[in-house]
């Protein structure tokens, strides 16, 4: 019907049913080549160049990349965003603190001058109040310079060589580089990381970069890392060097959770999620110098003030949720010491305790309110204490409650592996569109968690370390 | 005239493309890449662990790994093209 | 025949009587986002392209007192559907049809970024091309000549240094002035293959003249050619065409 000569669109009765698949990449070819062809003429027409190409930029990416140097400059540099972060953080977020408790001591003023019940301002200041003051002024200083920094990282377009760095990585555990694009994305926010994970192709390998997202600390965990890491490496360290030694601790679970994040994938790739690595096309864009007012306004905009947005919204109604708990008693216990005492053996078992194991999973909704949980919890118990500093956190954890070292690490480590935040796992439902791959991205963290945290503790107890 | 993988083309070196070994899915996407015979073809950088290799394609950098740039024959030439 | 508003809708753009529909193509990393978001400041707001888990980013930018809606459409290299990307935007182009397209490009690289201004222009002649980046390519010593690519290309051309705001302003009345039909593009037509284009010119006679009325018959022709099977399923899926007797024995021929 359409026979044109010397093209094959002729129906298959014309000839052997092979010829179109036979003739198809050769057209496809000529089409694409007629392409480029068109836009190298009219390139060669329109361009000039006049002076030599080599700049700044190729320099600094053979420094980058370079076989000697990529792999430390880039552990460097992650060492030193958290320094600079933690270092950054650690007045404005005391500033911020006073003025919040400030504001809580005018707040019950107002109850009492209203008199109120003793319940509401509890419900209210001690609930509500408290734990959205908590996670805004220990939340608000390092977001407020950890996103920056990245996304002018992330500007400069240094993520693409990581990714091109550490693809061999990848590859041996059966995805491929653009992974760590994606966790780069998850330090912000895992479900952001989640999200991110459209840019790999393969199936396969999205699913497992998802699965494997939260290895990576998002921004609500790393106040809960920074916190301990200040309180329990810190005060070890030389003088003069607390910041550097607990910026160094954070980067090094940080790599932990990639050595995991890398095993995790390795072994998903060989169960369920089987296959072969396939393609990696990265492009890596020109490095530019990075627009830095416009970074930073933006980054603020888009992701300081929306992911802090969302931890005060959900940390309010979970501070009041938490205050019915710790308040309600039954047979003399409030309901929050007896969920923690049923978790208490599993918790000891993992280095941890009742109160950490049950503030996790209250902290489900988002990572951020672990910590006030944790806090509401041990001093539900006690004396009400207003925590405006890290140094009455160190006496309630390390005088009341008796955490040693190992606790700490192991709540780090908890904290760094186990399951997603309930945002994430929405997300990750919509993304698969299924409840099945869900549940995985919830049971295979917990799994992890508890697997390290209970090997960990238990060698270090047989170890006779604490 | 030699012809060799791309992926064994030294790192600084000039390549022209020659032909593409892959067929379907990956052809295509080597072609929308502009790996059409003739096109200068320059490897530029190595991964640090040796793998993948980022190439000068017609004025981006694309890093490939051994199995892709290994489906791209090239022959290569030592001076720069005029463009 | 569905009306226009009822395909741009399965696009997931509201339709809007008095507003144009732009569309914003271009290779990744040629600063496609930061043009969108330098148009549309914080008008904006993300979802999903329908059916596929792809970000879609819509916004709005009002200029010469009219309303434009600006779709930024997945980064790619071509439009040979070789991945979902690169279908979801040749779907736009060819089935909601935009009022204009902007096609950002990078100075720095234009001959690679052409291949896809190229084939763009093949689908909608309603095109003007933006070339960014001015500034890097000036401090790399690259020049361009603005006068003669808008020349070879036949549609207008705009530079812009959109990280530092150069550039918007000229943009967006190049934008006005195609929508209000001020400007007319004449785009550059791209000659295959004597053999092709010869299979070409026969195969558009017999593409239905609704389908024409509709799509660029020649860049038809010659996905058929090429064997695109996505194409063909999509023309079938939106114009909801019963008879369309060549195509529909063509692609019952087409490989899988």
């Amino acid at each position: 019907m359409f026979c044109v000569s010397g093209i094959n669109t002729a129906p298959p009765e014309a000839g052997p049913g092979g010829v179109n698949e036979a003739h198809q990449p050769e057209i496809r070819d000529r089409i694409v080549k007629t392409i480029y062809r068109e836009a190298e003429a009219i390139a060669a027409r329109v361009v000039r160049q006049t002076g030599p190409h080599r700049d700044w930029e190729h320099k600094v990416d053979d420094i980058l990349t370079s076989r000697l140097l990529g792999f430390p400059v880039m552990f460097l540099l992650l060492g030193l965003v958290f320094w600079i972060t933690l270092v950054g953080a650690s007045y404005p977020s005391q500033l911020l603190a006073k003025a919040l408790f400030w504001g809580e001591e005018r707040l019950s003023e107002i109850f009492v001058w209203l008199d109120a019940p003793s319940w509401l301002h509890g419900l209210v200041v001690t609930g509500v109040y408290r734990t959205a003051a908590w996670v805004v002024s220990v939340m608000l200083p390092p977001m407020a310079i950890f996103f920056p920094i990245f996304a002018l990282l992330e500007d400069l377009g240094y993520l693409p060589r990581v990714a091109f760095n550490i693809d061999p990585l990848f590859k041996m555990a059966g995805t491929q580089g653009k992974q760590a694009l994606t966790m780069s994305m998850g330090f912000g926010c895992n479900a952001a990381g989640v999200m991110a994970c459209r840019i790999i192709e393969s199936p396969r390998e999205r699913l497992i970069a998802i699965l494997t997202n939260n290895f990576v600390p998002c921004n609500g965990r790393f106040p809960t890392l920074i916190a301990l890491a200040s309180i329990f490496v810190g005060p070890a360290a030389a003088p003069g060097f607390s910041s550097l030694a607990a910026s160094f601790t954070v980067a090094g679970l940080i790599l932990a959770g990639i050595l995991i994040t890398l095993l995790t994938s390795w072994l998903l790739s060989r169960t369920i999620l089987k296959g072969v690595p396939t393609t990696f096309t990265l492009e890596l864009p020109p490095l530019r110098l990075p627009q830095v007012g416009r970074v930073l306004v933006r980054s603020v905009q888009d992701r300081t003030l929306f992911v802090l947005a969302r931890a005060v919204t959900v940390a309010a109604p979970a501070g009041a949720l938490i205050w019915v708990l710790a308040n309600i008693s039954f047979e003399g216990q409030s309901l929050l010491a007896r969920g923690a005492g049923l978790l208490e053996p599993f918790g000891q078992a993992l280095g941890l305790d009742g109160f950490i194991l049950l503030a996790f999973i209250l902290g489900l909704p988002a990572n951020e309110i672990v910590l006030p949980i944790l806090l509401m919890g041990y001093l539900s118990a006690g004396t009400m204490v207003e925590v405006d500093s890290l140094t009455v956190l160190q006496n309630i954890l390390v005088h009341e409650r008796g955490w040693t070292w190992l606790t700490a690490l192991c709540t780090m480590l908890f904290s760094l592996l186990h399951f997603p935040c309930g945002t994430t796992l929405f997300t990750i439902q919509r993304e698969t569109k299924s409840l099945k791959w869900m549940f995985w991205a919830a049971a295979i963290p917990l799994a992890v968690a508890c697997l390290v945290c209970f090997a960990v503790a238990q060698t270090v107890r047989a170890l006779g370390l604490v | 005239m030699k012809v060799l993988p791309l992926s064994e083309l030294p790192t600084g070196q000039w390549g022209r493309v020659v032909s593409l070994k892959a067929r379907g899915m990956a052809r295509c996407r080597l072609l929308d890449l502009g790996l059409v015979p003739d096109t200068p073809v320059q490897a530029v950088r190595r991964s640090p662990l040796g793998d993948p290799t980022a190439y000068r394609i017609r004025g981006a950098l694309i890093a490939l790994r051994r199995e892709e740039a290994g489906q791209v024959l090239v022959t290569p030439f030592m001076i720069l093209p005029a463009r | 025949m569905p009306l226009a508003t009822e395909l741009r809708e399965r696009f997931n753009i509201h339709p809007d009587p008095g507003a144009a529909v732009i569309a914003l193509a271009g290779n990744p990393n040629t600063g496609k986002s930061t043009i969108f978001n330098a148009l549309t400041g914080l008008k904006q707001h993300t979802g999903n392209w329908p059916g596929k888990t792809v970000l879609q980013a819509q916004g709005t930018f009002h200029f010469g007192g009219k309303k434009y809606i600006l779709v930024d459409l997945p980064g790619t290299y071509s439009l040979l559907a070789n991945s979902a990307e690169e279908m979801i935007a040749r779907d736009f182009l060819c089935f909601a049809r935009p009022d204009a397209t902007v096609v950002v490009t990078d100075a720095t690289c234009l001959e690679r970024n052409l291949n896809l201004a190229l084939q763009v222009m093949e689908i909608t002649g309603r095109v003007i091309v933006c070339v960014n980046f001015i500034d890097e390519a000036r401090r790399k010593n690259i020049f361009i000549d603005v006068d003669c690519l808008a020349r070879e290309l036949g549609v207008p051309v705009v530079v812009t240094a959109a990280r530092s705001g150069l550039g918007l302003t000229e943009l967006k009345t190049g934008i006005d002035a195609l929508v209000r039909g001020q400007i007319v593009t004449s785009p550059r037509r791209l000659i295959y293959d004597p053999d092709i284009e010869e299979a070409v010119a026969r195969l558009e006679e017999k593409i239905p003249g609704e389908i024409k009325e509709w799509i660029n018959a020649r860049w038809l022709a010659l996905r058929i050619i090429d064997h695109d099977r996505s194409t063909l399923d999509n023309i079938r899926q939106y114009f909801e065409v019963p008879e369309w007797g060549v195509l529909r024995e063509r692609y019952k021929y087409c490989p899988t």
